[in-house]
């Protein structure tokens, strides 16, 4: 299987504080990578530093074969790198299909471009996103009077712009009802099978990380203390301990399909 | 304790919660339950006397407070914790709690820095971080922590569990069932229903601003349809 990303050996320092120490894996095409761990552990700092925001201390990202040292966000976002937010990030006064083509042209250097009407641009490559998300319907409607769940699913749309080899999803339910959070990821899973993109993401609902992840790393106080399957990071006696605790909060039923 | 009567409130002219009323009894923990948008945090609001309800009145420990400014209504005894982590950023974690420090009250055994450490370990080691320096869900323990150091006699929690590792999560549903062995009143607005099962006696489901439900969750388990309808599990 090909790497999409390697990580080296990735370190950060805030004034003494190790926050990240020594981090290393790869995330595979087509692979859905939930990086968990508890609050403070270092989740956002290893987001920040992937996709260029932090400066490492130390290590190296390779996105295919090239370095990504010293480029900025943007340049990063360019080279295939997506990312979305916790906090949903959206134009409120502008239509669904009007925020995507604000992405693609974006993307395609065509923002600052004068005489051109900016509605007539990318709407067709527009749409066929939304129609990917299952947002086609609701095209023309402003964002600000959106549900949330829909909202969410704009938000994957304009992450898709710039045509991703790697999404970085920070707790991508987050704030969404049960149901709704399990569609979400449905449809990433489907997206990342159909376009053979990767998802890294982190969550706390482990309701989803069990069912949707591939694979589960866990960081603690900056360093990965365990990387596998679900069934293997749902029975680590350590992760248990610094993490998981004793189940009260997840789905049991699923514990006895693993 | 708390009684909400019949209230309604705006947001501008959009007109967000109908009719509104349920009681809430000392000791009690009562969840909140709900969609995005349902109405949840507006109620909560309502009660805090941030957001005025038109109509309708609001009781709290047999006084009537929708007159009250939303200060008097916090020193009576009612904590609220926003959903958004409102911390004091250049403040340090010890700093934001000696910030939300108030008299002790009667009948509550009253919150020591020592007893905060305990519930949330992650403080205690950041006692001398400036509230920007901590994570997010760091951030959420922090403001929890805070209004407890209010002592608060009747504890509104607006999606306390949202972004808090599973192990915390965990321990936070033991303390509000300590919290309410010492007599503190909980009402929780929650997306978790693993959580809000774990601490609460009583369900409530608001849905378009109006409440659908009030019953136990064992009456709500029985009844699949309102759970199917109104909270998209």
């Amino acid at each position: 299987m090909n790497s999409v990303i390697k990580v080296h050996n990735l370190c950060k320092t805030f004034g003494g504080i190790e926050a990240v120490k020594d981090v290393s894996f790869e995330v595979e095409t087509g692979q859905m990578l939930a990086l968990i761990g508890p609050n403070g552990a270092g989740k956002s700092t290893c987001f920040n530093m992937l996709m260029g925001q932090l400066p490492a201390t130390s290590g190296e990202v390779f996105l295919g074969e090239e370095n990504l040292h010293g480029l900025t966000p943007r340049d990063i976002w360019r080279r295939g790198v997506g990312r979305t937010f916790q906090i949903t990030a959206t134009y409120p006064s502008m239509t669904v299909v009007e925020n995507v083509q604000m992405a693609l042209m974006s993307y395609h250097r065509r923002l600052f471009k004068v005489f051109c009407y900016a509605h007539k641009q990318y709407r067709p490559q527009a749409m066929e996103l939304l129609a990917l998300v299952g947002m086609e319907n609701q095209a023309d409607r402003h964002c600000a009077i959106l549900a949330y769940g829909d909202l969410k699913r704009l938000e994957l749309a304009i992450a898709l712009s710039n045509a991703p080899k790697l999404l970085l999803m920070d707790e991508p339910t987050a704030g969404m009802a049960p149901k709704e959070r399990i569609k979400l990821m449905q449809l990433t899973g489907e997206i990342v099978k159909q376009r053979q993109i990767s998802v890294l993401f982190t969550e706390h609902d482990m309701d989803v990380v069990f069912a949707h992840a591939h694979k589960i790393m866990v960081l603690n106080r900056g360093q990965l203390i365990a990387s596998g399957s679900v069934e293997q990071i749902r029975n680590d006696a350590k992760v248990q301990e610094v993490y998981l605790g004793g189940g009260s909060l997840y789905a049991i039923e699923e514990q006895t399909h693993a | 304790m708390l009684e909400l009567n019949t209230i309604n409130s705006y947001y501008g002219k959009a007109h967000i919660l109908h009719d509104v009323s349920f009681k809430v009894s000392a000791g009690e923990v009562v969840a909140l339950l709900g969609r995005n948008g349902a109405g949840k945090t507006t109620t909560f609001k309502s009660i805090m006397q941030l957001l005025k309800p038109h109509t309708g009145s609001i009781n709290f420990l047999g006084q009537e407070i929708s007159h009250l400014p939303a200060h008097t209504v916090a020193k009576m005894g009612l904590g609220y914790v926003p959903e958004e982590r409102r911390i004091f950023t250049d403040l340090t974690v010890l700093e934001n709690l000696e910030v939300g420090r108030q008299p002790a009250r009667q009948g509550i055994q009253p919150w020591t820095f020592d007893a905060l450490f305990e519930l949330f370990p992650n403080l205690h080691e950041r006692r001398n971080n400036r509230g920007r320096e901590l994570s997010g869900g760091e951030q959420q323990m922090l403001t929890i922590a805070r209004t407890l150091m209010g002592n608060p006699k009747l504890l509104l929690l607006d999606e306390p569990s949202e972004g808090i590792a599973p192990v915390i999560v965990e321990q936070m549903a033991t303390t509000i069932t300590q919290l309410k062995q010492q007599g503190v009143t909980v009402v929780l607005s929650e997306q978790n229903l693993h959580f809000a099962r774990l601490v609460a006696d009583r369900a409530i489901i608001i849905e378009s601003g109006e409440k659908k439900f009030d019953q136990s969750f064992a009456q709500l388990d029985a009844e699949p349809e309102v759970r199917d309808a109104y909270l998209s599990v």
